[in-house]
């Protein structure tokens, strides 16, 4: 005869091997689909550049010295060389200011949505995502065509004769920021507007009730409770901006290169396995601590809302 | 505490300073300096009321489908009283409260604050300030900056604010909470935060929405009774919104009964209770008796009329009554007296309902009316009546009141 015991522990046994049996599934996805490749990287980022792309199974740290560094071809020294840190500056300084420029056109969209009768919300949030419904390259196609100098833009200026030259848009910095503020704006709106369809509308009044005018009520009443919104919208738009590749390509042109473009053209081109890996996880590495010093600073500034 | 308050109101943009004397209800202000500050309007000279609501309508909606929340409503609030709107939902009190706060804009009529037409100013240029009724009482702040909110948008230095919020603290005795945020604390004392957060701007007129509704029973006496003291010391006018008549007759200096966006009397407790104008008026607030009488006479102020049992009652009259031959006579259950002689009326004792501190004693009357006296009881056992016995009822002649309708 067992014991109460016993039984009692073998019952916890059991459980335990169930719920490792459930999760197998979900955990070998995680193992085979993100960490494995993931794990490749790290691998390939130590290895030798083979002479057609792929890699030599031979160990080197030249992929991540080339990140930050130059060898020089005659005498094999190695000096600084800032052409990827000024690629990673230049990223991040666009992707910081395609999360500012969407979060300006992002917050009153949210909010004239989540002001609606609750029954046309819905149509509005539907309109808000049909652009996800064409194929990216597709949109980024056909923003060039409103901003080419043969596009819509100057077309109608040129025809109402306000400017008789067409204005230089495409391949400038200018080009990026409407192609990526107008590809990534959807992911600011949603999450905004799931935090301000939350706000009780009551504290808006409160607000204006206890004298603040409609500037202070934004600025100290419903930004503050929308903040888990803007947090997520931030972070949503941020990290895949860092790493965007069809849009700086179609519209930013060869010069106007962001670490997406750097990284495809090691893996293309350059056929430098190595190194590209080593700049992927460099970005992953910027991205992480920036996440962490975002999340931190709101978090002191929030408190415990939300 | 009370006279603190007062005098510190001298300073304030947006509060009148009352004359502390034992009476102030007859509005006499002292003498006020004028003017705007912060956009907030000063009156120059506080008349006799607080507020005045001058024919205000208010329209919902368009074309076929409008509707009249409230219906050309006029109406008075003194200095310094305790008004409450009466009424069940839907009868416009909650609109007239918004069209006093500036939520909402009147589709016409005009709201008079000591004297100046607010109606067209927004929430945040108005001296009056709102207990929401549900608090609306900020999260992402702490108890203490709640309470400090609105006088930091009048752009108080920051030490007044500290004082004024530490003094409010004191007054709703939430002291020892002042850090903790509003989600943290009980309903009773989110109610208390939300009463400090509307007084510490000293509004000239505090609005309150049903505040109590949310409160259990006893938390709700409590706070009946923290009301009227809030009132009496800081001497704010104070307009109450409710549909529970109980608490606006213990609450009030004066009452408003409203019914489909019209008010259909505005008195004291006693008047509303005692000589209500309306069946709606009489029959919402306590239990009423309703009999129909012929009205034989007139004369100085007073009625007489026989009823359907052939007894003749002098009964006080509703204001604006029109003589007519027949008009409904209403008599309250306590103010009727049960005897087993002949009475004024006669009936059956249907049935006996003990209540502990009375006995309610209902009578089907020989006109088959419904009656019902209601008695005091004694500690000797027993109302002295049965189910089924024979008995008279005595109608005091103080007793009724003519209605109007």
């Amino acid at each position: 005869m067992e014991s109460a015991e016993e039984v009692a522990k073998d019952a916890a046994r059991r459980e335990i091997r169930d719920r490792w049996l459930l999760s197998a599934p979900a955990l070998i996805i995680i193992f085979l689909a993100a960490t494995g490749p993931l794990l490749i990287v790290v691998i390939y980022s130590f290895l030798t550049p083979g002479p057609y792309g792929d890699v030599v199974w031979k160990f080197s740290t030249d992929g991540w010295l080339s990140v930050l560094m130059q060898r020089d071809i005659f005498d094999d020294t190695l000096t600084f060389a800032d052409a990827h840190l000024s690629i990673f500056w230049r990223s991040a300084k666009l992707s910081f200011l395609t999360t500012i420029f969407t979060l300006l056109f992002g917050f009153p969209t949210a909010y004239f949505i989540a002001t609606r009768p609750a029954r046309q919300r819905n149509i509005w949030l539907f309109l808000i995502t049909i652009p996800f419904w064409t194929n990216l390259l597709i949109r980024t196609f056909a923003i060039q065509e409103v901003i080419r100098n043969e596009g819509i833009v100057n077309t109608v200026l040129i025809k109402l004769g306000i400017i008789s030259q067409p204005i230089q848009m495409m391949f400038t910095d200018f080009a990026l920021m409407v192609g990526m503020t107008y590809v990534y704006l959807p992911l600011m709106v949603l999450p905004l507007y799931a935090s301000m369809e939350k706000i009780d509308f009551r504290l808006v009044e409160a607000g204006y009730d206890l004298y603040a005018n409609r500037f202070q009520v934004l600025r100290r009443v419903i930004i503050p409770l929308v903040k888990p919104g803007i947090v997520a919208g931030s972070i949503l738009v941020f990290i895949p901006a860092l790493g965007a590749y069809v849009t700086p390509r179609v519209l930013g042109g060869s010069k106007n290169m962001m670490l997406g473009n750097l990284i495809e053209l090691q893996f293309g081109q350059g056929r430098n396995w190595p190194l590209g890996s080593a700049l992927s996880l460099s970005l992953m590495a910027i991205v992480m601590v920036a996440l962490l010093l975002y999340v931190r600073s709101v978090g002191r500034q929030g408190g415990a809302h939300g | 505490m009370a006279r603190e308050l007062r005098s510190e109101s001298h300073s304030d943009v947006c509060l009148p300073s009352h004359a502390p004397c034992a009476d102030n209800r007859v509005g006499t202000g002292s003498a006020l300096k004028s003017g705007r500050k912060n956009g907030v309007i000063v009156p120059e000279q506080p008349g006799k009321s607080a507020i005045e609501v001058r024919g205000v309508r208010k329209v919902f909606g368009t074309g076929d489908a409008q509707v009249a929340a409230l219906d050309t409503v006029s109406v008075s609030i003194r200095e310094n009283e305790f008004f409450t709107l009466l009424g069940p939902s839907g009868c416009g009190k909650t609109t007239l409260l918004r069209l006093i706060a500036g939520f909402d804009f009147p589709s016409a009529g005009e709201i008079l604050l000591h004297g100046q037409d607010i109606a067209p100013l927004p929430p945040f240029k108005r001296p009056v300030n709102t207990v929401f009724q549900n608090y609306a009482l900020f999260p992402h702040m702490t108890v203490a900056e709640n309470i400090g909110f609105g006088l930091e948008m009048l752009g108080k230095p920051k030490a007044e604010v500290k004082g004024r919020v530490a003094e409010m603290l004191k007054l709703v005795k939430m002291e020892a909470l002042s850090n903790r945020r509003t989600s943290q604390i009980s309903g009773g004392q989110q109610q208390r935060v939300a009463l400090a957060r509307a007084l510490a701007p000293q509004p000239k007129v505090l609005l309150l929405d049903e505040p109590l509704s949310a409160l259990d029973f006893k938390l709700r006496k409590e706070m009946q009774i923290e009301l009227k003291r809030l009132q009496h010391e800081t001497g704010i006018t104070f307009i109450f919104v409710t549909h529970d008549q109980e608490e606006a007759l213990t609450m009030s200096d004066r009452i408003a009964v409203m019914s489909s966006g019209k008010i259909l009397q505005v008195g004291t407790p006693w008047d509303i209770y005692d000589k209500p104008a309306e069946r709606f008026v009489a029959d919402f607030i306590g239990e009423t008796n309703f009999l129909t009488a012929a009205i034989t006479g007139m004369g100085n102020g007073k009625a007489r009329a026989t009823l359907k049992s052939g007894a003749t009652i002098d009964a006080t009259v509703a204001e604006g009554f029109q003589p007519k031959d027949n008009a409904t006579v209403v008599v309250r259950p306590e103010h009727a007296k049960l005897t087993s002689g002949k009475g004024d009326l006669s009936g059956t004792v249907e049935n006996i309902v003990y209540f502990g501190t009375d006995t309610h004693i209902h009578v089907r009357l020989d006109s088959s009316e419904a009656f019902t006296v209601r008695q005091q009881n004694t500690r000797s056992a027993g109302c002295g009546f049965e189910r089924g016995d024979k008995v008279g009822i005595l109608i005091g002649n103080d007793a009724a009141q003519v209605l109007r309708d």
